[in-house]
């Protein structure tokens, strides 16, 4: 579920790039430096992402290496996370791990928001029945619940990460449609436009320089939530079992193989999914943040 | 009003039909190879024979072209009549009549906790003086939102079974067993219920007319219940009709971490066999579900707020997206 959608409330962004923003820049920047929660949220994100590009900065473990001597060991300063049934080092398989989700994430909402910003500018910007053909689409898509449309979606394509991938950017882009058509909307009519239009600017040069700098704003907003939410998914599935077959290691399919032993060692599985739903929380109070700066600019 | 109600019901038809067609499109008209699906399905191994291939395209009607097995399948959509499981070899409507009695309880049951838990939090979130606690209250739906809803229901079976002993873990007999999983499922919704209800609250207790109820002295309580919530649970009530998607999704998640039987459980087989009738079907029962939850909602609505008719045309049937 997005609080995206429910979470995003209007504002107005940023203005032109060019008239002295230097100084609000700054501003932004002091405004982010006082609020240790987010610099706490954005260090986490960046230590995930580090964590999937190079493992090896958090882990000379090999992440398949079994040892079956210490297996089911509690979690550890030799290991954080605890060892699981083959005693592989379940720090290390999260840390390689990260590399599969955060990838399935990356092109989950890179989809979303490539096609969902193309529908929702020509529908914005074109209007009529462009518009209309469009919506209707965006809204039928609304229509099926999110995960339910990524089952079809993996059930017709197969199951792997890139596939999940797929399944839940088709979910995201509906919200990006809408977000950006109501932007762009909204910016088509102030005066600026209207005067740039009436001075012989052709219709994509008022896109391009006009209309889309000065829309952007809600669209990364919601681009930083949904990565949250696609994280949420991503897992989901492969939770279920849609994700990437054994032994390589998705966050989900973690979680999902540690679920045999809860009974005796529940940190197989409510470790990683501990460190899941930081990640996401943190996404959102990232997204949170932005969106309340905007709103005061 | 007439008006309104025929235009609604006539666009939740649409929807449901072309809910339809995105199914139909993804699952059989897809690159994927719905016959070699099935094969595999039935338990062929190594290559199809050409005869098995022209047996499996006959009995599925994939010989057509794909615009008339388009037009046989919605006829029989219509007609409640989504085909044969693959895996199970029983009609898909049977298996879903069989299945949706335990996953509408549980439904039922987690939209009851969404209310509970989300009005109360967005309640107290509000009520409450003490600054720290209002702050952390204010920020505890997010957390709500946040946790893969698997992880939850692994965690409340590590603490309310294993630990305390008070839930059962797995099964779908008796109402203890319905907590856990409604539980599970509930929290998510509730976080998001939460913010919509705390926001609502927060910008209705600055207006005026809030001023004037203080200014008369009314109890702290009373002008919070009967002057701010009311106002404020309107847009609730359409968060909650989205949320009901959403409910049915985590249904997907629940009862496979619970071993219940249930629609989703149903699902997550049926996709792990590739059952493309039965993911169908379930796809366009939860659909129908969303979409007719919605109408009720949408009806009820001018009921509550009459303002909703004269400008009806600018609202939309899905107003706002609930991912997975």
């Amino acid at each position: 579920m997005t609080l995206a959608d429910v979470e995003l409330v209007r504002f107005t962004p940023p203005a032109a790039e060019r008239d002295g923003t230097s100084n609000r820049a700054r501003q932004t920047a002091h405004a982010l430096l006082r609020r240790p929660g987010f610099l706490i949220a954005v260090a986490y994100v960046v230590l995930v992402v580090l964590s999937a590009i190079v493992p090896r900065l958090f882990t000379s473990g090999d992440p398949t290496q079994t040892a079956p001597k210490d297996k089911f060991l509690a979690p550890s300063l030799s290991h954080l996370f605890g060892t699981d049934e083959l005693g592989r080092d379940l720090f290390t398989r999260m840390v390689h791990g990260s590399a599969l989700s955060i990838e399935a994430t990356a092109i989950s909402v890179g989809l979303a928001v490539v096609v969902g910003l193309t529908i929702g500018v020509v529908s914005g910007y074109a209007g009529g029945w462009a518009d209309s053909l469009l919506m209707r689409f965006v809204d039928v898509l609304l229509a099926i619940p999110a995960l339910l449309l990524a089952l079809a979606i993996v059930t017709a394509l197969g199951f792997g990460t890139v596939n999940v991938a797929i399944a839940v950017g088709v979910g995201l882009t509906p919200g990006f449609a809408r977000v950006t058509r109501a932007e762009v909307l909204r910016v088509k009519t102030l005066p600026y436009v209207e005067a740039a239009r009436s001075s012989g600017a052709g219709p994509l040069r008022v896109l391009r320089r006009h209309i889309l700098p000065n829309s952007w704003g809600p669209v990364a907003v919601l681009a930083v939530l949904d990565f949250g939410t696609a994280i949420l998914a991503v897992s989901s599935l492969s939770f279920l079992g849609f994700g990437a077959p054994p032994p390589e290691a998705e966050w989900g399919s973690l979680v999902a193989a540690g679920r045999t032993y809860l009974v005796t060692s529940p940190w197989l599985t409510l470790l990683p999914g501990l460190a899941v739903g930081a990640a996401v929380y943190a996404l959102n109070h990232i997204g949170k943040t932005f969106e309340e700066l905007q709103r005061w600019h | 009003m007439v008006q309104y109600t025929v235009r609604r019901v006539a666009q939740a038809i649409a929807v449901l039909w072309a809910a339809y067609t995105v199914t139909f499109v993804v699952l059989y008209a897809l690159p994927s190879d719905p016959v070699s699906i099935l094969l595999n399905q039935a338990g062929g191994t190594g290559r199809p024979s050409a005869d098995q291939v022209a047996k499996i395209q006959a009995a599925y009607g994939f010989d057509d072209p794909i615009v008339v097995q388009y037009w046989h399948h919605l006829v029989d959509a219509f007609q409640l009549d989504f085909g044969q499981s693959v895996s199970r070899g029983q009609s898909v409507t049977s298996l879903l009549a069989e299945n949706l009695p335990p996953t509408i309880a549980l439904t039922a049951m987690a939209l009851v906790l969404t209310t509970v838990i989300g009005g109360g939090l967005a309640f107290l979130a509000t009520y409450v003086g003490w600054r720290p606690l209002r702050s952390f209250l204010h920020r505890l739906p997010a957390v709500g939102v946040s946790f893969p809803t698997f992880w939850v229901g692994l965690l409340l079976i590590q603490l309310f079974s294993f630990s305390l002993g008070w839930f059962p873990a797995t099964g779908s007999s008796g109402v203890s067993s319905l907590v856990l999983p409604a539980l599970t499922m509930s929290l998510p919704t509730s976080g998001i219920l939460a913010q919509v209800l705390i926001r609502g609250l927060d910008d209705t207790l600055d207006q005026a007319h809030i001023a004037t109820a203080r200014a008369k002295g009314l109890s702290r309580f009373t002008i919070h219940t009967k002057h701010a919530l009311k106002n404020a649970s309107l847009p609730a009530l359409t968060i909650l009709g989205v949320l009901v998607g959403a409910t049915v999704t985590n249904a997907v998640v629940a009862e496979t971490v619970f071993s219940r039987l249930g629609i989703g459980r149903l699902a997550q087989q049926a996709v792990l066999a590739q059952d493309i009738p039965l993911v169908q079907g379930i796809v366009v029962l939860a659909a129908g579900v969303f979409v007719v939850v919605n109408l009720v909602v949408d009806l009820i609505y001018p009921l509550l707020d009459p303002r909703v008719l004269q400008h009806s045309s600018s609202r939309s049937l899905a107003p706002v997206e609930v991912a997975a």
